[in-house]
């Protein structure tokens, strides 16, 4: 009687177990299978600019703070705490101090402490002894005079002036912490970090294999024994390998609307998302030179497009009409749709079209007359592409362009020279935050501001919008400032393109971003229920 | 001494000296893969350097950002800023003592970047000529033998169709094929194990390519056994009863293989080196691919030496289809 109620027990507890496990309860165990686009140059985070290197790498390493990643949008109050248990502000905001999670120790078994932490904004700043081979981002952490530590489990970041959005800098998946006692160089090339997995491997054009860390220090974390990434540089043979199970997910954000519709069509049980990657298109026009030194030229270009062609030709409608900041819904700081409209070019095509041909026969163009200008893009498909359809539209008002298709590897050194009349370009921001996207692209003397538009008045409102803490208050002083910058024709914003991510049902906990294509791939509790 | 004893002597001495022709025709031409070698070093390295931007630029362009003085500064530990004279003295140097330098990108030394992706192309590229010959020698027999009949037609239309077909686009429909009907796809995502899943990996690419070749070799063989199956002495064959496969297989086949010999060298050559679009379908890390990879990154140490492996293979296979010639055409050895 015994034994066979001691198995009816054990039925109940194998069924009820077994009910658990299917309404969600995360398994351990599987590698994760992704394909890689293409081979990414490195490894170390903090020398690259592409999301080709945050994909792999961000599960290597921690943060002071992150972004939740199983909340799609990236705001200020979905900042979470990592290798930091708390932080807090001074009361004049010009100390930011962090109180460090105990007993985090390095891949390589080192302790992790504060110093860690300062030796990171070191290198950043570069101030310390070893070098980074380049820097892409260190303008972004210019408001930090000092990093001080306090024991080994406190650090302080001293400020030049109070920046509520420096906190957002820092849970970008752009800022993991770097070890002390390792060199960049050797971070370019076996990494060590204290994240969920361990780098065992990167052949070029091969693959990336990354294995669970035994000793992470977040316990039970990460449930997958590692993470494989396959790189396949041509997109059809990894759309085909996906569909044919070789591997369990895309690379994030790749698939267009065209290729997910091939994809759902072949393995109706994929899961495919699809959502804006903070990447806009926009036009560069070189305002020092002749005929583009003349506001009315810009203008008269700026009213000629016709943004909803540009993303019904290229994306088949997957893609949003915005200004510098990512419009909404996604996007937290974007322009509302009503603001837009008041914008020359944002409102009727045709009537501002007419006011572009007005205004350059006025400067002496004219169908038998016309503008002749090169459009230069670099000689990639995303960039040539609009390029072309950009073209044709400023055919409509007297402009007969030719289309420049830049070898890649000159394209910024072109830009930089200012040896060029138009130009087409592809922007990516790594946060959605307007610190990051004005100081970057339109503050004078930035790098990466490629047309030189310097406007100290409005420089003046990207460090007020920047101190403010109330967010709705400035999020009304981000609008009335990419409004101007639309008005000015600084950048004129083309559009903010949208792409996908597919996955095999069997891979749980997987969140893409909506806001950022670079902030979400820790993957430290993503799971395979197979 | 005897005329018969005088005979021999004579006979013997022209022996030797046919064969001294022959050992100076190997070095001549073993000089001239010298030469030539060299030759390709200063052509490559020269234009590598023709070919805009270097790796710094590549680096910081990817950031998209121009800092003039990081810029300058990995130039000159990657040794940039040197005279090009100098480096290519550097390079040729480091080539003879067997060190091939590091690469930009990567860091590792080149010799292990390099040496682990020439199986995985000669694995490809021997199957791809496997499946060519095979296919390509017989079929062009028969298609000149069986000339005007049906047969005939369609084997032409085959190895048209073979020479006509872009190798991605069949490279692509196999594995839509390979997807649709079976739910699996003969791609490259880790290193094969053991024989049969090496052979299964390798296969199907090397079909894809190897139809290519076959269809070239194919038409090759039946033009060369059509100009041979014409002359007198095959004719007289014919006339003294010997069978048509002796006709044709001993006679004939071997006198139009000369220029099928040296269709089948440069194909091998050009497999070692030129299937960059086939290892990108089948997503294979050989050779080609990451020549292109490189090339794309300005990554010099690795082109030049990759590119010097590749002259190095082809010049070696042009070396050994002249002695080819030279066991299969009297002539040639005579004429030396």
């Amino acid at each position: 009687m015994n034994t066979k109620l001691g198995a009816l027990a054990l039925v109940t507890f194998a069924f009820a177990t077994l009910m658990f496990a299917q309404a969600g309860e995360p398994k351990h165990g599987g590698i994760l299978r992704i394909y890689h686009r293409e081979t990414p140059p490195s490894l170390s985070i903090h020398e690259e600019a592409t999301f080709s290197v945050n994909t792999p790498a961000m599960g290597l390493y921690n943060n002071l703070v992150v972004y939740d990643q199983h909340k799609p949008q990236n705001s200020m109050g979905t900042i979470v705490p990592e290798l930091a248990d708390s932080w807090s502000a001074s009361s004049d905001n010009l100390a930011l101090t962090f109180r460090l999670h105990q007993g985090v120790k390095w891949h390589d078994g080192q302790p992790f402490t504060s110093k860690d932490v300062k030796c990171t904004f070191d290198l950043l700043q570069g101030k310390a002894k070893d070098k980074f081979r380049k820097n892409p981002r260190k303008d972004l952490f210019n408001n930090i005079v000092e990093v001080t530590t306090n024991g080994d489990f406190e650090v302080t970041l001293h400020l030049k002036r109070p920046q509520p959005s420096l906190i957002a800098m820092l849970a970008s998946g752009y800022t993991p912490v770097y070890p002390c006692h390792v060199s960049p160089a050797q971070m370019r090339t076996n990494p060590i970090g204290t994240g969920p997995f361990k780098f065992v491997e990167f052949k070029q054009n091969e693959s990336i294999k990354l294995a669970k860390n035994e000793n992470y220090w977040k316990k039970g974390l990460p449930y997958l024994d590692g993470i494989e990434f396959t790189i396949i540089s041509n997109r059809a043979t990894a759309v085909l390998a996906f569909v044919a199970g070789k591997v369990d997910m895309t690379f994030p954000t790749e698939m267009t609307k065209a290729l997910i519709a091939d994809i759902k069509k072949q393995d109706a049980t994929a899961i495919c998302e699809i959502g804006p990657i903070n990447v806009s298109t926009n036009l560069i026009v070189n305002r020092e030179n002749p005929p583009f030194n003349n506001v009315e030229v810009r203008k008269a270009m700026a009213l000629a497009l016709d943004r909803k062609a540009f993303i019904d030709i290229i994306y088949q409608g997957a893609g949003d009409v915005g200004g510098t900041m990512l419009p909404p819904p996604e996007g937290v700081w974007g322009m509302p749709a009503e603001l837009l409209k008041m914008i020359p070019g944002y409102g009727d095509v045709q009537k501002d079209r007419e006011q572009a041909r007005a205004i350059m026969t006025k400067l002496g163009y004219g169908s038998n007359n016309p503008l002749k200008i090169k459009v230069s893009t670099r000689n990639l498909a995303s960039y040539r592409d609009p390029a072309v359809v950009l073209i044709d539209q400023l055919k409509t008002i007297y402009i007969d362009a030719e289309l420049d298709p830049v070898e890649s590897s000159q394209w910024f050194a072109k830009v930089a020279r200012n040896d060029y009349s138009v130009g087409l370009n592809l922007t990516g921001n790594g946060i959605d935050d307007p610190d990051q996207a004005f100081y970057e692209n339109y503050a004078c003397g930035s790098e990466r501001n490629y047309t030189h538009y310097c406007n100290k008045e409005l420089e003046a409102l990207f460090d007020k919008q920047s101190v403010e803490t109330e967010v709705e208050k400035r999020k009304k002083m981000v609008w009335d400032i990419d409004k101007k910058l639309q008005e000015d024709v600084a950048r004129p914003i083309l559009m903010h393109a949208r792409s996908g991510t597919c996955w095999k049902p069997y891979v749980k906990n997987m969140t893409i971003m909506s806001n950022s294509a670079y902030n979400g791939y820790r993957y430290e509790d993503v799971w395979l229920d197979k | 001494m005897t005329l018969e004893r005088c005979g021999a002597l004579w006979g013997r001495a022209a022996y030797f000296r046919r064969e001294a022709r022959v050992g100076t025709y190997i070095i001549r031409r073993f000089f001239l893969m010298l030469l030539t070698l060299f030759g390709i070093s200063l052509l490559i390295f020269t234009m590598l350097r023709l070919v805009p931007g270097n790796i710094a630029d590549i680096v910081f362009n990817a950031a998209g950002m121009i800092d003039v003085a990081e810029k300058a500064k990995l130039e000159k530990e990657l040794g940039l800023d040197r005279p090009i004279p100098v480096q290519y003295v550097e390079w040729v140097s480091g080539l003879a003592r067997g060190d091939l330098g590091y690469s930009y990108v990567s860091e590792k030394p080149a010799i292990d970047e390099i040496l682990p992706r020439i199986p995985i192309t000669a694995k490809l590229a021997g199957l791809a000529l496997l499946f060519a010959v095979t296919f390509g020698v017989p079929l062009g027999v028969i298609s000149a033998v069986k000339q005007n009949t049906t047969l005939d037609y369609v084997l032409r239309v085959i190895s048209l169709s073979g020479l006509s077909l872009p190798s991605f686009w069949l490279g692509l429909l196999i594995l839509m094929a390979f997807v649709a009907y079976f739910g699996a796809i003969p791609i490259y995502t880790n290193p094969p194990k053991g024989f049969w899943n090496t052979l299964w990996l390798f296969s199907i690419p090397a079909m894809a390519v190897g139809f290519r070749s076959s269809a070239l070799i194919m038409r090759l063989t039946r033009s060369s056994m059509l100009e041979v199956l014409r002359q007198d002495y095959i004719r007289t064959a014919r006339a003294k009863g010997a069978p048509a496969r002796t006709v044709n297989y001993r006679h004939a086949l071997r006198n139009a293989l000369l220029p099928v010999v040296t269709v089948i060298g440069i194909e091998a050559a050009f497999l070692m080196g030129g299937l960059i679009v086939t290892e990108t379908v089948f997503n294979i890390p050989g050779v080609a691919r990451f020549l292109v990879e490189a090339i794309r990154w300005r990554d010099y140490p690795i082109v030049q030496n990759l590119v010097m492996f590749v002259a190095v293979v082809a010049v070696s296979i042009n070396f050994l289809i002249d002695l080819l010639y030279a066991v299969l055409d009297p002539r040639i050895r005579y004429a030396s």
